[in-house]
């Protein structure tokens, strides 16, 4: 599949930021991991890391070792003839303790968007998310798929400390954080699913391409799931 | 034989291991981290006689105090100008200083940055995370346990003495000299922001404000102006990105930055001049100046012939080697009898 050319960002003189597009669609998304595949393919030298988001690769690079020239004609032939096939991810079902201690923006979002905190529960759980990167935080996952009702935007002031398992929207994206970190999300709730553990196999849960929906428990299963999580429990997922 | 170490015995504010960064894993959202000052990380290393990029310790406003935990120790400072006492004997600043074992090095304040180096010969000993020995605070990734250095931690040495030869000495002159304006490429998000809102950045003067760490420091100034909204779906960030939320203040990104992040970037400070820029301290005045990828290079060159040059004018130190040892070995008996007395 071809598509409109990238547009060329520069990101300070040792990354490139590649804009497919400026908005959230599963069609770029797979698009910027073609993107990926096919420049890791292309082995140039002097490429640091990417970075692949939303709708965009970032590309760390040594300006030393690679001239931006080299590097924007190589990423414009490459984006001319796109493989955007993508493996299907995995289905997975995340619990979530909605509201009081645990999403402490519920009541607010609710007030926001004119519905009740029921509703916004309802319509964050109806969502059948797609990962579309993991980012920010070692596990963070962003996910696509949120229901426009529930569209506000970013606070103007981010606070400097939300809890680990967060789960929060912002602007059209929603969210499973997972450690503790600043945010300028709203907070609907916690889950006790660690997307990032260290000491786990596989450090990171998700994937991007997996699909993910969200279930609500209470604040006393919270407490229980979370102990277990400190033993090594994580959800079950399945093949899409 | 119990193995060398590096004791703590004052941290400081907050003291963490740095070396050049943990790169390759930011697409798991896995921070960099690193040195904030990778000039003043080289200097220390060098000074030490180390690779410029080797893991050493990065304090905070205060140097905190260091106790030799093996037969010696060859320490080194950079990034800032502290006084320095040996078991509590003024010692010359500039220079490398060889500890004997319980010897103690003390830092002063910081005078000049809000951050210095303290460099081990030969390096320390402890298991790289993901390619690098680098604290990531908020991830709790690296360093000996994903934390700071705490009072009295033993941090474990690869040399079980100094190496042979004397402790090296700088030439002041050959330190790389601070820009007076912090250089900015304009973009990524360049255009989510008013012709005014980018004369603004690249005119008006911003003050650090306390809320400056390792992840970022919010500026405090002019308001920058937003072409529209100050919401953009997330995508990555680079080192030295300034990002500007909605209340227009910026926030300038450094090495525990987020890999990705939703405010739009109005600029991103050059490679040549972050380490620089991270050295302000909460109240100093930042003047930033547009430069583009040209500008960026001539800056890159001239930072790295400047440390070839610091490199290369490094000499040892006044003093025979043996002189010194003599000295040093006549403080730790002195101070031997000091402490003892002090002993409840």
């Amino acid at each position: 599949m071809t598509g409109e050319r990238p547009r060329l960002l520069l990101a300070g003189d040792t990354a490139l930021t590649v804009e497919l597009s400026d908005t959230v669609d599963p069609a770029i998304n797979a698009r910027v991991i073609a993107l990926d595949r096919a420049l890791a393919d292309a082995k140039l030298s002097g490429i640091v890391e990417t970075v692949p988001t939303y709708r965009s690769l970032q590309i760390h690079y040594d300006p030393e070792a690679i001239s931006i020239e080299t590097l924007t004609a190589t990423i414009e032939r490459l984006a001319v003839d796109l493989d955007d096939t993508l493996a299907a991810g995995r289905r997975w079902t995340v619990p979530v303790a909605y509201g009081g201690q645990h999403g402490i923006d519920l009541d607010a979002v609710a007030e926001r968007t004119g519905l009740t905190a029921d509703e916004v529960v309802e319509r964050h759980m109806a969502g059948d998310y797609r990962v579309y990167m993991i980012g920010f935080q070692p596990g963070f996952t962003y996910l696509g798929g949120l229901d426009p009702k529930l569209h506000l935007p970013r606070r103007e002031t981010p606070r400097l400390k939300t809890p680990a398992g967060t789960i929060s929207i912002g602007g059209i994206q929603a969210a499973v954080a997972s450690i503790e970190a600043p945010s300028g999300w709203h907070l609907l709730g916690r889950t006790p699913v660690r997307a990032f553990d260290a000491a786990r196999t596989d450090p990171f849960l998700f994937r991007p391409g997996d699909r993910i929906r969200f279930e609500r428990i209470s604040a006393a299963d919270f407490d229980t799931l979370s102990q277990r999580a400190e033993d090594g429990w994580s959800p079950p997922c399945e093949a899409a | 034989m119990s193995p060398p170490l590096l004791r703590c015995v004052d941290p400081g504010p907050l003291a963490t291991i740095q070396d050049s960064g943990r790169h390759g894993w930011q697409r798991f959202g896995v921070s960099v981290a690193g040195a904030m000052d990778p000039v003043g990380l080289a200097i220390a290393n060098l000074l030490a006689g180390n690779p410029p990029g080797t893991a050493a310790i990065e304090v905070t406003l205060l140097g905190g105090t260091w106790e030799a935990g093996a037969d010696s120790v060859r320490l080194a400072i950079g990034g800032a100008d502290f006084s320095l006492t040996i078991d509590g004997r003024p010692a010359a600043p500039g220079r490398a200083h060889t500890l004997q074992r319980g010897q103690r090095l003390a830092l002063s304040a910081a005078a000049n940055a809000a951050r210095g180096y303290l460099a081990v010969a030969g390096g320390f000993d402890f298991e790289a995370v993901l390619g690098s020995r680098s604290t990531h605070l908020r991830s709790r990734l690296g360093g000996i346990d994903g934390g700071p250095i705490r009072t009295g931690q033993e941090l474990p040495l690869a040399l079980a003495s100094a190496p042979a030869g004397p402790d090296l000495a700088l030439d002041p002159a050959a330190l790389p000299a601070r820009p007076a304006r912090i250089r900015a490429i304009p973009g990524p998000q360049d255009d989510a922001f008013t012709r005014e809102g980018l004369e603004t950045l690249f005119s008006a003067d911003y003050t650090v404000t306390p809320e400056a760490d390792r992840m970022g420091a919010r500026l405090s100034g002019p308001k920058v102006q937003h072409a529209g909204g100050y919401n953009i779906v997330s995508d990555g960030i680079a080192p030295g990105s300034i990002q500007v939320p909605g209340a227009g203040q910026p926030i300038v990104l450094f090495a525990d930055r987020q890999t990705t992040g939703g405010y739009p970037k109005i600029a991103t400070v050059i490679s040549a001049d972050l380490g620089f820029l991270a050295r302000c301290r909460p109240g100093d005045v930042v003047r930033f100046a547009r430069t583009d990828l040209a500008g960026a290079a001539m800056h890159r060159r001239a930072l790295a012939d400047q440390l070839r040059r610091f490199a290369a004018a490094l000499a040892p130190a006044r003093g025979t080697a043996s002189l010194d040892s003599a000295r040093l070995l006549a403080h730790n008996l002195v101070d031997g009898v000091t402490d003892a007395l002090a002993e409840p």
